[in-house]
This record gives structure tokens, sequence and C-alpha cells, in this order.
């Protein structure tokens, strides 16, 4: 292939950004975008020009992937840019008062300011602290601060001072008794290899090692592990189909996305014990028979990824990644990192791939499945974060006390991330088949002197549950049966003084933001579905015939499950909350 | 490619379609089987010579155990599968996805739609007068083709065979996400700003006339396009050796474009700048 560049030329900053990326190929295409925006803010033709030069990508192309992504800029913009979340749980703590404040003091969103500018975001995914703003400054270092909870005068002072460069607090537990995947967080130094070891670390690779591949697989489908990333998919079957698969290379990848609005049960586990995942992802590399992995961490989580950068370099150095690890010989594996850059869609398993690849995040078309042709094009197992950090548990503990944890088909601990009205919003750790009022009653319910009005399960694609179902035992069978889900672990509260009509406006928009617009019944239907849903707020219309054809069409004839759940969480609004009338 | 290459014996699969058996040789899709039956499936961004990129989503069939709709055009034939391709799911979906696509797009231009809107039953005015749309003026920044994207259905045709599929050229991708996705050159830039060889290839695959030669456009606009009033004749290129096929279109004694036959072994109806675009001489008079 000839390519065809532009004239524009790149300055001596995007030169110095695009420099360590001599010899890479398109896969090298999200990090070399994400080193020029880092560095000066935005894309330029000229920097767009030479990274295509370097990693051989036709501008036309790199042009497409970088317009993708929401947290690149294609036109000129300052170096500091606050994104401030106005997504579901900050909606209901007042992220909109911020925004008003931000409009006073630094001038209207996606205006450039003093050297600032500030947008609406999607779920920043710290929803227990909601409302959150993230501020990111461009420059060598590139810096963030997460402003969490943010009221309106520390938004506007992360706009206007220099970044104090903090990544946020650590994760703070409610909990304290009978955890298992929580339990190092909050207790164990997240920096420390030997602070993980001290605490059992290590000890399921050791057991798998000896062990072997064939009882790895065996045992992690004994346990009945389903997938924790919203599809409840058995780890084992998934394993298994892709180690048994003839071609090679196969290849494992974490999916860290978390981008689903309410979810950051992954950020705590990332934050808190992102050893674990590391071990976790080694053994699932030794079943499969991976050699190389990926973690691609979502773009808005600093923290994440300067713990998981600091454990990856730890575990190189001490021989838990690299070449014979443990001195097993002949059994190699390393991760890299790839950061997402602000698109839901790349949570999606098969969008995952296209991503990494330097593609646009789109999902592809299955079949073919992943465990048969996923990452460049081979044999590929995709885990949740949640579903990979259960693995070395079973292998510590053993299928069957692992089984023994909540109920026949739905085995295990479950973690959930409560947010919106509810006095102790936060990550906590069950059984599976611990019932909702049970949860919330954990969360200490909605605050004093207000009532519950609904609760959101499993997320933007989830649906909404009714105050008088509480007793509905948190299972994926017992979800299925009452025909709602628990996804991602999501549980937003809402109390009597929600506005009910604007939070599904939201999730409206969220899904017309966030669709990738490769299939019409999703492109459009999202827009039409939005346009409907302020219909009936200002005017008070009758839409519910056209959302229900709209929606029951999205969810038939979608490319993916994006497309395919947009219309859940409206559909049960108005079927079970009588809402939208 | 979906041509069903009959040069080796294949396995033949048997389902049925409709409550009708049917045998069709191993790796042919649910479409070619239809279209061999005789039985019509409408289809957007299908492209014969082309590989699915199953994005319109007009084409969805029924498999039963499937818990969604099923892509007709790329979705393989396997033993024993039960298809319905005109049940009350598959209609109501047809309809819906014809209603939104008219109610985003301009689609005068699109061949057969009118006649699936009218056998569906398709109002896209129902969504409102205030529905959002791709409308957008029509970009002629040369004197070859047109790209009118308030026309364009986002099938990526125009980009498979501009890229990777036939021309390698990478002029053209798809820009931006959701509704705001839409054809694009780098950075938007005027095509002859960008690596386009002008091989027209992407017009030939353009479903909807959101790509047209500018003979044409001109034509339209003035109102003087006429096909009833053209001849297509298939010829061969005299250029150089290669051997194209060309089917000129003429009206009133006029090459008015140039298409290639997609059965063709040679081209597969892609052709260079010359074979397109070069016949204004024969006409120099
Ligand atoms: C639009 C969309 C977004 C998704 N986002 C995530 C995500 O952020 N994290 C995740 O683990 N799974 C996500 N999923 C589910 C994944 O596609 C996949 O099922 C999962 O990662 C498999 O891992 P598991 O088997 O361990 O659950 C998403 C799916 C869709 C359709
Ligand atoms: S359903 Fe939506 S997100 Fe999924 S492929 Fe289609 S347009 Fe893209
Ligand atoms: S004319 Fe040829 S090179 Fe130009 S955009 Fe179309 S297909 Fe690509
Ligand atoms: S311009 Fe034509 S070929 Fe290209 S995507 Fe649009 S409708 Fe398809
Ligand atoms: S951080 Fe704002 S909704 Fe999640
Ligand atoms: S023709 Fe099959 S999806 Fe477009």
């Amino acid at each position: 292939m000839d390519l065809k560049l532009l004239d524009a030329v790149a300055s001596r900053e995007e030169e110095e950004a695009v420099a360590g990326f001599a010899g890479g190929g398109r896969d090298q295409l999200l990090p070399a975008l994400h080193a020029v925006n880092d560095r000066v803010g935005w894309l330029s033709q000229g920097a767009l020009n030479l990274i295509c030069e370097t990693l051989h990508v036709p501008p036309a192309d790199a042009y497409g992937v970088a317009s993708f992504y929401s947290l690149f800029a294609l036109a000129e913009r300052p170096e500091r840019v606050v994104h401030v979340c106005t997504d579901l749980a900050c909606r209901v703590n007042g992220a909109e008062t911020v925004c008003e404040v931000l409009t006073e003091h630094v001038g209207a969103a996606g205006k450039a300011r003093g050297g600032v500018t500030w947008l609406r975001s999607p779920c920043l995914g710290v929803c227990e602290r909601a409302p959150a703003a993230l501020a990111f400054q461009a420059g060598d270092p590139a810096t963030t601060e997460l402003v969490a909870p943010a009221t309106g005068a520390s938004a506007v002072l992360a706009a206007q001072r220099a970044p104090s460069a903090s990544d946020g607090a650590p994760p703070l537990l409610h909990q304290k008794d009978g955890l298992r995947l929580l339990r190092r967080v909050g207790v164990v130094d997240p920096s420390s290899l030997d602070g993980y070891r001290a605490t059992g670390g290590y000890a399921a690779l050791r057991t798998a090692l000896r062990m072997g591949e064939a009882a790895v697989l065996r045992e992690v489908t004994d346990a009945g592990l389903l997938g924790r990333g919203g599809a409840a998919f058995p780890t084992g079957r998934k394993w298994a189909a892709t180690a048994a698969q003839p071609a090679g290379p196969h290849y494992l990848v974490c999916n860290a996305d978390e981008s689903e609005p309410g979810t950051f049960k992954d950020r705590v586990l990332l934050e808190g014990d992102p050893f674990a995942l590391v071990e976790a992802m080694t053994i699932a590399a030794f079943a499969i028979g991976a050699r190389q992995g990926y973690v691609y961490l979502r773009g808005e989580y600093p923290r994440a990824l300067r713990l998981l950068r600091n454990a990856l370099a730890v575990c190189r150095e001490r021989g838990y990644l690299g070449v014979d690890i443990m001195g097993h010989e002949g059994f190699s594996f390393d991760i890299e990192i790839r950061r997402g850059a602000g698109a839901y869609i790349c949570g999606e398993e098969t969008a995952i791939f296209n991503s990494i690849e330097g593609f646009r995040g789109e999902p592809r078309t299955k079949p073919p499945f992943p465990v048969e042709k996923g990452l460049f094009g081979k044999p590929t197992v995709v885990n949740n974060v949640e579903t990979l950090v259960n693995v070395p548990l079973i292998l510590t503990e053993g299928a069957a006390a692992y089984r023994a944890i909540g109920t026949e088909a739905s085995a295990g601990p479950k973690l959930f991330c409560l947010s919106g009205n509810v006095e102790r919003p936060g990550v906590y750790e069950v059984p599976f088949g611990t019932t909702l009022r049970e949860l919330l009653a954990l969360a200490g319910g909605v605050p004093e002197g207000r009532s519950l009005r609904a609760i959101l399960l499993g997320g933007a694609a989830g649906g909404f549950v009714r105050p008088d179902e509480l007793d509905l035992p948190l299972t994926m069978e017992d979800a299925r049966a009452a025909k709602t889900t628990l996804g991602s672990g999501v549980v937003l509260v809402l109390d009597d003084l929600a506005d009910l009509g604007g939070f599904l406006l939201r999730i409206a928009e969220f899904f017309r933001d966030e669709s990738c617009g490769q299939c019409v019944p999703c492109r459009i239907g999202t827009v039409r579905q939005e346009e409907a849903i302020r219909r009936v707020l200002a005017a008070g219309s009758e839409e519910r015939p056209l959302l229900r054809e709209v929606g029951g069409v999205m969810r038939d004839s979608s490319i993916c499950g994006l497309g395919q759940t947009a219309w859940n969480a409206i559909e049960s609004a108005i079927d079970r909350l009588g809402a939208l009338r | 490619m979906t041509i069903v290459d009959i040069g080796i014996p294949k396995r033949l699969v048997e389902f049925t379609v409709d409550g009708a058996p049917v045998r069709v040789p191993e790796g042919s899709t649910i479409l070619d089987a239809c279209t061999a039956a005789g039985k019509e499936i409408p289809t957007l961004c299908y492209g014969d010579t082309l590989e699915p990129a199953n994005a319109c989503r007009v084409c969805m069939v029924e498999v039963e155990g499937s818990r969604t709709l099923v892509p007709s055009c790329s979705r393989k034939a396997e033993p024993g599968m039960v298809v319905h391709t005109d049940s009350e799911r598959t209609r109501i979906s047809r309809k819906v996805v014809l209603e939104l696509l008219g109610s985003a797009t301009d689609l005068s231009t699109t061949p057969d739609v009118d006649r699936w809107m009218a056998e569906t039953g398709a109002e896209p005015s129902r969504f409102g007068p205030d529905a959002a749309t791709v409308a957008q003026p029509a970009i002629v920044d040369n004197e070859l083709y047109v790209r009118d994207y308030e026309k364009c259905i986002l099938c990526y045709k125009c980009v498979d065979a501009c890229g990777e599929q036939w021309q390698n050229s990478f002029a053209i991708t798809v820009a931006g996400r959701g509704f705001d996705a839409r054809i694009s050159t780098e950075f938007s830039n005027p095509l002859p700003d960008s690596a386009c060889v002008y091989c027209g290839n992407c017009v030939e695959v353009c479903p909807t006339g959101a790509l047209s030669f500018k003979r044409e456009y001109d034509k339209r606009e003035d109102g003087t396009w006429d096909e009833s009033r053209q001849t297509a004749t298939t010829t061969v290129c005299t250029f150089c050796g290669v051997g194209c096929n060309l089917t000129l279109h003429v009206q009133d004694n006029e090459i008015v474009k140039v298409t290639s036959p997609h059965e063709s072994s040679v081209t597969h109806g892609n052709l260079c700048i010359k074979g397109r675009f070069g016949w204004q001489h024969v006409q120099n008079r």
C-alpha cells in the first residue's frame, strides 16, 4: 500500500510524542493517538500525518479511528479539559448544579476560555462519590485530577488552577466481614507485591502450575463460575473451547473498560488489588495456552492505570511475568495495558479487538465467536475483571467450597455497585442469593426521611424494580425469572424526589451518544427513542406504541448488545413503573 | 465475495426456508439460497462483489432458535436450519428499518425502496417533522464525481471498495460515531487533496446515488436525466491491454456514465480512472 500523506507538518512536541512509536504497526495507533493527545491536548493534521507515516496507516483510516473516541479532539482545544459527569448517579446527586456553576464562572460547556474547557461526560465510574469531575492537563507528563464528590466551587477550582495531579482517593469499603473478592481492598498496599504475597498472593498460581492446564480448566468449570461482565456466560466453557482451538497463538483479553453507567466494581478491584488481576490473568493464560494478554482499561481510570502499570513492572522484575514464570519451564506470559479513549461500545468483546488492532471500535458480526476468531483473528478469551479475580479464589478454596457459596446456578460471591439516593454508596460483596432488600439494608437504604421510588438493576441496559419487589434474590436465574437482569451489578437507587422522566431521558441520550453507528436500528433508532421521550416530557404526547415498535426492532435487528438492550430500561419503566404516560 | 463458486464440487447443505426444503452448496448464505429459489429479500448494504458488512439490517430473517433476527446476506446456511423470511417479526423489522432510514436519509434515488416501503406499509413521516436527518449540501469538489451525503445510508460499500477489498487507495473512511457517523476523507479535506485516484469504484457500488458521476448529477439537477431514454452497451476498454469490460450508458447519443459488469472475471465491476472517466474524447465533436 502506497500512502498518500497530507502536506501538514508536525510540531516539535508532536514529533517527540510520536518518536517512541518508530517501527510500530497499526496496533500502535490507539497508543500513538493517546501520546499526542496527552502531550498537546488535541490531534492536528500534522500530528496525524506523522502518526500515519510512522505506523504506515492510511490518513483517512486514522482520522476515522481518532474521530470515533470522545477523549480525542481533532480541532484545537485548551490543554486543560474538565469532564463533568452528568450521568445517572451524578444526575441524582446534583451534577446539574455543578454544571450551572461552571457555566457561570468558566463559560458554556465546550467553549474554550482562559486555557480551559469543560465538557459534559458520561459516567466516570466513581458513582459512589457522585457527582464527579475529572480534569485532564496535557503536557509532559500529562496529569489528571479527579474531583469527587465535586461541588460547583471545587469543579471551578479544578478548571482554574494548576492540576494537583491527584488521581483520587483509594476505594473505601463499608463492609468488613466475610469478604473474599474484596478482602485486600483498603487493607493491603496495592503497590506492594510483598504485601500481596503475604496475604496469600500467588498461592493460586503455584497450585495451578502444579495441577496442570487440564485440571485448572476442570476446576474453573466445576466451580460454576459465570462471567461477571453482564452476559453471565460460563467461564470454564469459554476457556476450554479456546484452549482446544488448534490455531495459534491464543490471546487473553481482560475487559476493564467498565463504562456502563452506575458500574465501578472493576475500578475498585483494579485500584485496591491489582496484583490479584495479574495473578488471575496468568492462571487464565496458563489454562488456555496464551503467551500474550491485554488489559483493555477505560481511559478515565488514572489511579487504576498507575497501580496496574506498577503491578506489571514489579511482576516482570520478580519473575511473575515473562519467561518461565515461577520457575515453570516453558510457561511464558506477559500483559500489555491498552487505554480506551472514551467509548462505551469498546467494552463489547469484539469491539475491543478492533480497538486494540487500531480500527474503529465497531463490534464484529458473530459468528465467528472470539473463542474461534478473536484478537488478530486468533482464538481469544475475553473476561471481565471481576470474573478473573474469582479465579485465584477457586484455586485456593477448591471448586467444591467455592460452589457452596451462592446458589446452585449462580455460584460464588458477587459484587454490586450501590449508588444514587442511598445512604452509603459503594461496592458491596455478597453471596449470590442475597435479596435486594438485604443488600439495600447493607448500604443503609434511602436517606433519612425519604422513601424508595425504584431501583435500576443491571445498569442502563438493565431494568427497573419496584419497592414491592425487594425480596428478589440476587441470582442470575431469579433475575431472569423476574424479567430483569443483574447485568454488571448496578443497583441504582431512586427515591421519591428523583426526576424519573429526566432519568429516562438521560438513559436514552446515553445510548444515542454511545452507539457506534454501524447498524441502522441502533444508529437511527436510539435517536428516535430519545426524540420520542423528549416529546412525552415536553408535551405529554402518547409515544408508547412508537417506542415499543422501535425498541422491539432495535432489540431484534441490531448487530450488538448495545442496540439490543438500548430499550430495556425504558420499556421496564413503562411496564413496571407506569412511566411516560 | 459471495459469488457461489461452482469450480470445485461442494457438499450440499439442506435446510428449510418458509417451510420448503432447500439444498445449497456449503458456504452459501441464506440470501444466496433465497435468491436461487427465486425469493426476493430486500437488501441495501449487500454488495455482490464485496464481503458482507451487514450494516443496513434490511435483509433480516428469522432463524428458529436464534434470540435475535439474523442478517441473511452474511449468515451461512447450516444443515437443519429453519428459516422464515416473511414472518410477523421480519415484516415489522423490515418496515421499521426502512422507516428509520427514510426518516433520516433522502432515498429518492435508491432503486426499489419505494416499492418495499409500499409493500411493508412503512411511513417514515410518523417520526414527526422534527426528526433529525443527515440533510446537508452535496459536495462538488472535482469534475468527476459528486458526494451527496444526504443520501448516504452508511452501507460501508464505498469504504470497502476504496480500501482493502479492491482499490487499496484508502481515500475514504467512516468518521465520527453514532448518528454523527459519516463517510469522510481525512479531516474532511476536499477529495482532490485526498488519496483518491478517481477509479470511481465507490460510485459503482453505492446503492443510493449518494455518490454519482458529475454528468449524472448535473443532468439530474437540470432535469434532463432520463433512464428510459438510455441504452447500455458493453464493450472492451481500449486504453490498455488488460481488456476490462465497459458498459457505456448512452442518452441522446451522449455517453452519460460508464459502469462495468460485476460478473466480469477481469474487473468484478472495478475500473481505473481511464476506463471510468476517459470517454470525453469519444464525443468531442
Ligand atoms: C455495549 C457493551 C458494553 C460492554 N461493556 C463491558 C465492560 O465494560 N466490561 C465487561 O466486562 N463487559 C462488557 N460487556 C460484555 C462483554 O461483551 C463480554 O460479554 C464480557 O466482557 C465477557 O466477560 P465475562 O464472560 O467474564 O463476563 C459489554 C457488552 C456490550 C454489548
Ligand atoms: S447495535 Fe449499535 S453499537 Fe452495536 S453495532 Fe449496531 S450501531 Fe453499533
Ligand atoms: S474514486 Fe476510487 S480511489 Fe477515489 S474514493 Fe472512489 S474508490 Fe476510492
Ligand atoms: S456513500 Fe454510498 S456506498 Fe458509501 S456508505 Fe454511503 S450509501 Fe454506501
Ligand atoms: S460517575 Fe457519574 S454516574 Fe457514574
Ligand atoms: S443487506 Fe443484509 S444487512 Fe444490509
